[in-house]
């Protein structure tokens, strides 16, 4: 697969979940299993850098979403 | 001043030992004066108090849990921290924490410290956390927009990076090591340089299913105790005897030098009694006193230190030394606290350190590959056992790496390593051995 497919195998995937908007670097690696880790979290932190996806940090574990998913800054004052 | 009464806080200033809540008003008191043009409300110390305060009334915390906020290109060293009061106390409705690679064992120019000062008074609440337990210094408490502007003046201003935080390779760190230290055994300071800058990308970008530290020691003393503290822990060691000066132990006997480099003179313990002070003391009883010569067995010492701290004018490190590598050390999470495991006995440290990055590397794929999300090293090595985190580090067992016979063995034959595998002739046993 090119990176072009890749990319959108992660988006693909991930905009299928609708129960959660973060997910681990081991979430990522299990979309390819014949991938080696490192390649998988090279890909996941481009896609970061491009705006495509989003971290999410509780200080001690980080997780990655789609940019904009999930509560975000500016919804972090407002009332669930 | 904080806004509303605080009677618990207050109780929090009382004693003789210094009181945060002191600090705070400090400089609560002083946002409210000052003519700097603040970039953060002036208001938030002031409300942080106030928040505490509503905390210990209502026995629970009202920070919400981690949250989206960082700077671009880096995926650490920025936590989210947002209050989930943010009507009552509007100063701190965003109040994240930044952590700042600190410098190798902390050395500061006075002068960079007045700057990151006053960068954080203006572009943040004013509090610091000189430092934090990984190492890093800690910048608590700024607005979303301000992550960037305090970033940008950091790196651009003052040449200082962000440390790490979350899935990454927090910032390494080191003891003060051969800058100030005879015991260091190896140059703290270069290795900690050389690994936090050969592994920039690890350091800001999530590579991992969990944070990973390395930590080093330059001596079994282990100031940074990275033996607790650090999934890869590097301790300084030596291959040779301890070298011993006759003449000066003769000294500290006779009362020429004081004992633990003077320390201990809060009161009279009495003359020194290097029997029942050192001798008697050495965890492996290799050591003894004829009177007149100090003896040591070098082949059992198991680098306790101990005679060394004692009586450092007469026995210093040996010449030959290097570093013992271990793995795995974590505070408790799943199954308590957990010290790292020796799985190198020595290892020259030398620039460019390929030895141990070629290692690192190797566990580190391995972590990748097997851990789960959220489980340490140490974690996965316990789950697996040691017996493959040593295949995955390519390194035969040693006796060195178990605490004592047959407490905790792991070695296990394979077929492979049995002439003839398991299958036996039962006729051909038979032959010698009867029912």
């Amino acid at each position: 697969m090119g990176a072009e497919e890749d990319k959108k195998l992660i988006i693909d995937t991930l905009k299928c979940k609708t129960l959660k908007t973060k997910f681990y670097l081991k979430d990522f690696n299990n979309m390819f299993p014949d991938r080696s880790p490192r390649e998988v979290s090279k890909l996941v932190n481009k896609m970061v850098a491009e705006g495509l996806l989003e971290y999410w940090s509780s200080g001690s574990t980080t997780m990655i979403g789609l940019k904009g998913a999930g509560i975000q800054h500016e919804t972090e004052d407002c009332k669930e | 001043m904080a806004k509303r009464k605080t009677p618990m806080l207050d109780e929090l200033e009382k004693g003789k030992w210094p009181s945060f809540v002191s600090d705070i008003r400090q400089e609560a008191e002083w946002r409210n004066q000052t003519d700097v043009d603040l970039q953060t409300p002036k208001e938030v110390c002031d409300d942080l108090l106030d928040l505490l305060e509503l905390s210990l009334k209502d026995q629970e915390g009202h920070w919400k849990h981690g949250g989206v906020a960082g700077v671009f290109g880096y995926g650490g060293g920025v936590i989210g921290r947002y209050c989930d009061q943010p009507e009552q106390f509007p100063a701190i409705k965003d109040f994240h924490t930044l952590r700042v690679n600190q410098p190798s064992s902390y050395f500061y120019k006075t002068e960079f410290l007045r700057q990151m000062c006053e960068l954080w008074e203006r572009r943040g609440s004013g509090i610091t956390n000189m430092h934090g337990s990984t190492g890093d210094i800690i910048l608590l408490g700024t607005t979303t927009p301000q992550l960037e502007e305090v970033f940008w003046e950091l790196t651009h201003n003052l040449n200082q990076d962000l440390g790490g935080s979350g899935s990454n390779l927090r910032s390494p760190n080191c003891c003060i090591g051969k800058s100030r230290c005879e015991f260091a055994c190896y140059d703290t300071q270069e290795a900690c340089r050389n690994f936090t800058m050969e592994y920039q990308d690890e350091l800001h970008r999530p590579s991992f299913g969990y944070k990973f530290k390395m930590k080093f020691d330059g001596c079994p003393n282990g100031c940074v105790a990275s033996i607790a503290r650090s999934d890869m822990s590097v301790i300084g060691t030596w291959k040779d005897d301890i070298r011993i000066d006759q003449e000066a132990v003769r000294a500290y006997v006779g009362g020429e030098f004081k004992p633990d480099g003077g320390a201990h003179a809060g009161r009279d313990w009495g003359p020194f009694d290097i029997v029942k002070e050192v001798i008697d003391l050495c965890p492996t009883h290799c050591m003894g006193w004829n009177g007149n010569k100090l003896g040591i067995n070098n082949k059992e010492c198991n680098r306790c230190m101990h005679c060394i701290n004692t009586m450092p004018r007469a026995l210093r490190i040996g010449t030959e030394t290097g570093a013992s590598i271990l793995f795995g050390a974590k505070a408790p999470i799943l199954e308590g606290a957990q010290l790292s495991t020796l799985t190198i006995p020595f290892m020259p440290m030398e620039e460019p350190f390929n030895e141990l990055k070629e290692l690192i590397e190797k566990i580190w794929d391995w972590w990748s590959e097997e851990g789960r999300s959220r489980e340490r090293l140490g974690e996965l090595m316990q789950r697996k056992g040691f017996a493959k985190f040593l295949e995955v580090c390519e390194v035969k067992p040693d006796p060195r790496m178990i605490k004592e016979p047959r407490s905790n063995p792991y070695i296990f034959w394979k077929e492979a390593d049995i002439p003839g595998g398991w299958e036996r002739d039962i006729k051909d046993f038979r032959k010698r051995h009867q029912k």
